[in-house]
């Protein structure tokens, strides 16, 4: 156990934007045909990507983890500790960011790596097992972790029984035993997908999908023309574990998804990110945002569907017409300056300046893969399926990074030709704008892949508690 | 003997704990900094003086009803061993309250800073001066000193003398701590200064246990 704090932990997000460069991603690479039940399944895994550009294997995998299992679908994943262990009411700064969590969406367990030991090559070190979590949570269907200040924070998107209602439990960040449910009065929320918080105005915010037997067949098209899936935001007291507000965007809205709350803790709002509206196909994003002491929310962003020929569309969409844009992640700078908008439908990955967040100034576009665009990349030779999902933004804001798969059902109803798992980089320009680098292409062979998360940190893993 | 020596370990040990960020400098920093105000820092260190003053003055008053109950000889080993002990135990389980909270009343404040100096044992720490200093009045000096200042630790002046020694000791250190931060350095020498004091905290409550047990 070290003397000094970890170096990767920052006071504040501002000086965590002064941290040195990311040599290694570690990405989650789910294999698709052992969910699907298709012939050659293999075991879902973790893989190393070489960042560093004077390394001879950049942007190349150089290591590939498999879990023991098949079928788990690996998904997202997050740090046992991180900057939030500086935090003045409960400081344990000698804790280190050494193990990799990855809660696995569909078999419920949590792999917890090494990635000390070798950080090229994280070793699998411990697995939590859906028995234990809902045995002690009640819950199932991990989904999205953050360190926080007493603990790691999981949600969960709904029981063993695939239905709701989802929530949030505790981790211990260091024996990982798993305490307990979050919530001690969760009100009316009922179905839930991410959260996150503001530790200064000890807030924590959460959003909704669907129960698992809502998502985990494939979007039902009953369900979202019904209007059943989630379009409401919570916002709870971090503090009490209570319930304190519903924002409800209307239900022409559905699936309100990623969460970006603003990094600097006096900040109180952030971006939350709308897949679709079946009033018209857009995709929106919303600010929320305190309003004397009650909270607020308002769209923001819209980005419009495209028209295109039916015989470029999977059978789900051919009766629109159109390409949602299906806005299925977004991704904040340190500095709260840009948003990164996922497009997964039209491929397009778009930066907005939002300087001012109640008017985001759209000043970047990438194109690549879509529905129906399937633009290339320089080194894809030819064209591409998938799109941007998983975004990730480097600790500097300089470079992102993003991956081309949702989950492995819903890849399967937009791209029912094969989903291609890829990863990319975006180089980002001084003042603003975006360009694809021309040389940064991972292929995932037979994987497919899904959250990046940089060595040290990014602009999703950190929580800080100074300004 | 006479000696000045308990008080001033007494007002060292105050300085010790002051300037660690877990009793509360941190806290106060963090504070100002969410309020965008020197004032706030120096509001906060208050009441979180006073919950480090209720803490050692809860430790203080065990030791009295020890003194009571137990007979003399045997409650320098009790206090030595029972520090020893949990110096190792902070050792093996460095632990923390579980607190989640920065929207703060100064009522909160108290509580937190209770909490924090009993989890440290920072009240223990301060037993064997209290044991060993119990023959050592006040020092007093010069012609307007009258005999009854001359205090001994074991009465109950002297015992809230002390803890009111200990705890100015402790709220100046944070105060100077937490404003040097505040105004010149930044939080970015925690990165590279905040060693881990939870450990050295450990090594000194065996110290203490030691040196009670020893002398």
């Amino acid at each position: 156990m070290p003397f000094r704090p970890d170096p990767t932990f920052y006071p504040s997000p501002r000086m965590a934007m002064d941290a040195p460069r990311e040599r290694l991603a570690y990405v989650a690479a789910p294999d698709a045909n052992a969910v699907l039940g298709r012939p050659n399944p293999l075991r879902d895994g973790l893989a190393t990507v070489d960042l560093d550009p004077r390394s001879p294997t950049y942007s190349q995998i150089i290591a590939l983890a498999e879990v023991p299992n098949f079928g788990d679908e690996l998904h997202h994943s997050g740090w046992n500790a991180c900057s939030a262990a500086l935090c003045p009411y409960a400081p344990h700064p000698h804790v280190e960011r050494r193990y990799l969590m990855l809660p696995a969406l569909r078999s419920s367990r949590i792999y917890v790596f090494d990635t000390k030991l070798d950080p090229r090559r994280p070793k699998l070190v411990r697995t939590i097992e859906a028995e234990e979590i809902a045995s002690r949570a009640g819950y199932s269907r991990p989904h999205t972790l953050h360190c926080g200040p007493d603990g790691i924070y999981v949600s969960a998107l709904g029981n063993p029984a695939g239905e709701g209602p989802g929530g949030i439990f505790v981790l211990d960040c260091e024996s990982f035993d798993v305490l307990g449910r979050w919530e001690i009065d969760r009100g009316p929320q009922y179905l839930h997908y991410d959260f996150w918080w503001h530790l200064g105005h000890d807030t924590l915010i959460s959003s909704e999908w669907g129960t698992p037997k809502m998502i985990e067949d494939g979007v039902v098209p009953e369900l979202l023309l019904g209007k059943k899936y989630g379009h409401r935001l919570h916002v709870w007291d971090l503090r009490r574990r209570k319930h304190v507000q519903a924002l409800d965007i209307g239900d022409e809205h559905q699936m309100a998804l990623e969460l970006r709350p603003a990094h600097d803790p006096t900040k109180a709002w952030g971006f939350m990110g709308v897949v679709i509206s079946v009033a018209d196909l857009s995709a929106s994003v919303w600010l929320w945002y305190r309003e004397g002491e009650r909270w607020a929310i308002k769209k923001v962003i819209t980005i419009p569907a495209e028209p295109a020929s039916a015989d470029l569309l999977p059978p789900l969409l051919k009766g629109f017409g159109a390409v949602p844009p299906l806005v299925t992640d977004i991704n904040l700078s340190l500095d709260d300056k840009y948003l990164y908008v996922s497009c997964w439908g039209t491929g397009e990955l778009r930066q907005y300046d939002v300087s001012n967040p109640h008017e985001p100034k759209h000043v970047g576009s990438v194109h690549i893969g879509g529905i129906a665009r399937r633009t290339p990349h320089p080194r894809s030779g030819g064209p591409l399926t998938g799109a941007p999902q998983m975004v990730e933004v480097s600790r500097d804001g300089k470079r992102i990074y993003f991956t081309s798969g949702l989950y492995t059902t819903w890849d399967e109803q937009f791209y029912p030709d094969g989903l291609k798992g890829w990863m990319v980089k975006v180089d980002v320009k001084e003042g603003g704008g975006i360009s694809l680098d021309p040389d940064f292409f991972v292929d995932f062979g037979p994987r497919r892949a899904h959250q990046v998360r940089l060595e040290g940190g990014d602009a999703s893993s950190d929580s800080f508690c100074y300004p | 003997m006479t000696s000045i020596w308990p008080w001033i370990t007494l007002a060292a040990l105050g300085a010790y704990h002051g300037l660690s960020p877990g009793m509360g400098w941190l806290f106060a920093v963090a504070l100002g900094l969410q309020e965008k105000s020197g004032k706030a820092v120096l509001r906060a260190l208050v009441p979180i003086a006073i919950g480090h003053a209720a803490s050692v003055g809860l430790a203080v008053g065990l030791l009295a009803a020890g003194k009571a109950s137990i007979p003399t000889g045997i409650l320098p080993w009790i206090t030595g061993g029972v520090l020893v002990a949990f110096g190792i135990f902070k050792l093996v389980r460095p632990r923390h309250p579980r607190w989640v909270g920065m929207r703060v009343s100064a009522r909160d404040l108290v509580v937190w800073s209770f909490l924090m100096a009993t989890a440290h044992g920072a009240g223990l720490m301060l037993l064997p001066v209290f044991v060993l200093g119990e023959d050592n009045p006040a020092p007093c000096h010069g012609p307007s000193c009258h005999d009854a200042a001359g205090i001994s630790l074991s009465s109950p002046g002297g015992y809230l003398a002390a803890i009111s020694l200990h705890t100015l000791a402790m709220l100046a250190v944070s105060a100077i701590v937490a404003l040097i931060v505040y105004y010149k350095v930044g939080l970015a020498m925690l990165r590279r200064a905040w060693f881990d004091l939870d450990r050295v905290w450990a090594g000194a409550l065996i110290l203490a246990g030691v040196i009670g047990l020893l002398l």
